[in-house]
């Protein structure tokens, strides 16, 4: 067979691997990991109120384990998820209605979800302690 | 589905150092992807050493001075190198662009060249694009009427004419298409940036008497609605187009026709 009609397996040009990372895609792919975090936390709520709803020992021990480095390290994570995925939510009811889609103003808008996500869960982190 | 790595066959290997002539002083290297057909092995990445002293400013220059002067066989597609035929569109330090208005100047460090992403790749930097242009031939990218022709030109206002701005300029040198996640996952089936910004060019177009086939035949799970503002199209875009705000303004009609 001669060369020109032997059968190719083209390979596939590299992507992610290549690709420098964009504030456009980063957030894009953080709202969706923030949303699957929030349906995981949810089940993590779940069984706060279980063990609120059963015995005091049980409910001592879910507190004690919401006050260990692992759990505050579960508990920031989900409060950060929730402002980021309702922030960068708002930012794209903007989007839906036709507004904010010039590069300059999605990186704009995108730098003040991720700020106002960590503004927002520090004061509740904050809040949260001195309610305690 | 979405595959994050790169298959057996596309995995990237080391390949050759060319070295710069004798003599030059102002060297910068050009990492450029390789591959043939020919030998059955893997692509790879050579290293050409420039001298800057004798070469143009634009990244194309380079890739033009490489193939004159130290590797005939690297392969890539050019024409106008001027940013009007969309042929030298390719993955430059990252992002996708044309070779021919980059300057070298804006890469900082060594200049890493790759063909556009998640492509078939026929040879080093040239793309097989065949879905893309079927794609683009599904979307019947020419004005269609029902009624009479007139006896002379098809008359716009000038206020409906500038509502093809922004849309006409595109090259069709997907850049955008394939610097989308959501086209490298599911670009069998997702039209992508650049097709979809050419349905909406005949969408908005007021001569244009098929909108509401054009729309019936993007209102689809995955032709249309796989675009999730990812906006990548947007920010790589060399002619400065914005292909996610023409995506958003045919969701908003296919929402608008049903209220």
């Amino acid at each position: 067979m001669s060369v020109a009609n032997r059968p190719v397996h083209r390979p596939l040009s590299p992507h992610l691997q290549v690709y420098r990372p964009q504030l456009t895609s980063t957030l894009s792919i953080l709202h969706r990991a923030t949303g699957i975090a929030l349906s995981v936390g949810v089940l993590y709520l779940t069984a706060w109120v279980v063990c609120a709803s059963g015995s005091y020992d049980v409910y001592a021990k879910f507190q004690a384990f919401n006050g260990s480095f692992v759990g505050r390290f579960v508990l920031g994570g989900w409060l950060f998820s929730m402002f980021f995925h309702l922030f960068n939510g708002i930012r794209h009811l903007f989007w839906d209605v036709g507004y904010g889609f010039e590069i300059k103003d999605a990186y704009r808008s995108g730098w003040i979800v991720v700020a106002a996500s960590l503004v927002a869960t520090a004061i509740s982190w904050i809040v949260g302690l001195r309610l305690i | 589905m979405a595959e994050f790595t790169l298959p057996a066959n596309s995995k990237v290997g080391i390949g050759e150092t060319h070295k710069a002539p004798a003599g030059a002083k102002n060297i910068r290297k050009f990492k450029v992807y390789r591959w043939t057909p020919e030998d059955g092995k893997n692509p790879s990445v050579d290293t050409y050493e420039v001298d800057m002293d004798t070469c143009g400013p634009m990244v194309l220059d380079a890739l033009i001075k490489i193939k004159n002067e130290m590797d005939s066989s690297l392969t890539f597609r050019r024409s106008c190198r001027e940013g009007v035929c969309g042929s030298c569109a390719m993955n430059i330090d990252g992002t996708n662009t044309l070779a021919c208005t980059k300057f070298i100047d804006e890469v900082k460090g060594d200049i890493k060249i790759y063909p556009l992403p998640h492509m078939p790749v026929v040879r080093d930097l040239v793309p097989d694009l065949n879905v893309p242009y079927a794609q683009l031939s599904s979307i019947e990218p020419w004005l269609k009427s029902t009624t009479q022709p007139p006896t002379r030109e098809r008359l716009q206002s000038p206020e409906e004419r500038a509502k093809l701005d922004g849309l006409w300029e595109c090259i069709l040198c997907f850049c955008c298409s394939t610097s989308c996640p959501s086209y490298w996952w599911n670009g069998d089936r997702y039209l992508g940036p650049a097709i979809l910004l050419q349905a909406y060019r005949w969408i908005a177009d007021s001569r244009d008497e098929a909108r509401g086939e054009r729309l019936d035949q993007l209102e689809d799970p995955f032709r249309l609605y796989r675009c999730h503002t990812i906006m990548n199209c947007t920010k790589t875009c060399p002619k400065s187009l914005n292909p996610a705000k023409a995506i958003a303004e045919i969701k908003k009609l296919m929402v608008e026709r049903t209220i």
